[in-house]
């Protein structure tokens, strides 16, 4: 098994590297963002942009980058990306679990271990039944 | 108790708000001058964590020597130098000290300071660290540990309606509602048409939300300039500087 998982991060992160510059986060959120990663934002976020982002749609933190957000709305406006894809742009994604850094988010979706939250996320998730 | 969400929850008034002084010299003298200068205009006055990512003394401080010397606080907690922890190690303090506004803010980047050579956290964004603030409200922290007494936090936050991608901005305020914004302030901004277009599509999903856009008082054009060129996000039409700039001499030319 652990020859197999080694064999699946690689192949993941190999594919994910060159085409989204993947830091293997171990949380893949690439299709409800417009198939922009969120983790290549200076600040890492992952719930839309931060209030910097420059009269030209670049980047607060590097002026010659796009805003990732930008670059993510764009794309979720104009690319013919599943609806459901879609609905989930606005969800409001929990904190990156650290734990799970260098891990592969294809394995982690199967187990479901990348949906675990704190309880405290979860019991308000469930109650407010929102996102 | 919270006279900001009494009035902005249980009345129609325009509700006016400020930001306080970053506290680096003077000490409790200087507190107490800026608090005897801002109580009698306004309702509550943000206490700002790091502002522009500055080291000053720091918000939970500030917060409890606004509410000693009588002036209501709103105080800022910032994403960008502190992990989660420490996120609610400042909200139970807050309650601890009976502090029942808060503001959650991702925050100016690092390379906006004075100490650009520093780590930035980020560990939670903005709409994450309101979510945590209402699950603190619900009795616990973000683990699920009981918090005892649970805070009645009054949550706001800030929104950018002037920076890109402006009808996504209306989208990521109604997000931040969701996790338990009740009150949003807005950034300075300059676009008359966005902040209307903003205000609406907000109002559009929920009616009542509150929103409190900023007024910057200016002696001259030179901050307009200077905003314009050097903080990202603000954008100052031209035409805005030169109507400002006639008036840098009396009488006008
Ligand atoms: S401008 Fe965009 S990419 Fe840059 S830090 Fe802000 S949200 Fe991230």
């Amino acid at each position: 098994m652990p020859k197999l998982l080694n064999l699946l991060l690689a192949v993941e992160h190999g594919m994910k590297k060159p085409v989204w510059d993947c830091t293997m986060c171990g949380q893949c959120v690439l299709h409800s963002t417009g198939m922009t990663c969120p983790m290549t934002c200076p600040k890492t976020l992952r719930n839309g942009p931060c209030g910097g982002v420059r009269e030209d749609g670049h980047c607060e933190v590097k002026p010659e980058m796009r805003c990732v957000w930008v670059k993510a709305y764009d794309r979720k406006v104009s690319l013919p990306l599943p609806t459901v894809w879609k609905e989930h742009y606005n969800d409001l994604r929990p904190p990156v679990d650290m734990q799970l850094k260098g891990t592969s988010s294809w394995v982690n979706l199967i187990t479901k271990r990348d949906q675990q939250t704190p309880a405290g996320w979860a019991k308000r998730k469930e109650q407010s039944g929102s996102h | 108790m919270s006279k900001l969400r009494d009035l902005l929850t249980q009345t129609k008034d325009v509700v006016y708000t400020a930001e306080f002084p970053v506290i680096d010299g003077g000490g409790m003298e200087q507190v107490k001058k800026n608090v005897d200068r801002l109580a009698p205009w306004f309702v509550a006055v943000n206490a700002t964590d790091n502002t522009a990512a500055h080291a000053h003394a720091s918000n939970v401080s500030v917060a409890i020597a606004m509410k000693q010397h009588g002036l209501e606080p709103i105080m800022q907690i910032v994403c960008r130098d502190k992990n989660r922890l420490a996120v609610q190690a400042d909200m139970a303090g807050a309650n601890l000290h009976g502090i029942e506004n808060i503001a959650l803010l991702t925050g100016d980047d690092v390379t906006a300071g004075d100490e650009p050579e520093t780590r930035r956290v980020f560990d939670l964004d903005g709409p994450q660290a309101i979510n945590v603030a209402s699950i603190l409200n619900a009795g616990t922290y973000l683990s699920g540990r009981k918090l005892n007494p649970a805070p009645n936090f009054f949550i706001c936050s800030v929104e950018n309606p002037f920076a890109p991608p402006h009808d996504y901005r209306i989208e990521r305020a109604l997000k931040k509602h969701r996790a338990g914004a009740q009150m949003i302030q807005l950034q300075i901004g300059y676009h008359p048409d966005r902040l209307e277009k903003f205000c609406a599509g907000v109002a559009a999903t929920v009616p009542g939300l509150a929103i409190i856009p900023s007024v910057v008082l200016i002696k001259s054009a030179k901050p307009l300039s200077f905003m314009n060129d050097k903080v990202p996000g603000i954008s100052v039409p031209q035409e805005v500087i030169d109507r400002v700039a006639q008036y840098n001499r009396f009488p006008p030319r």
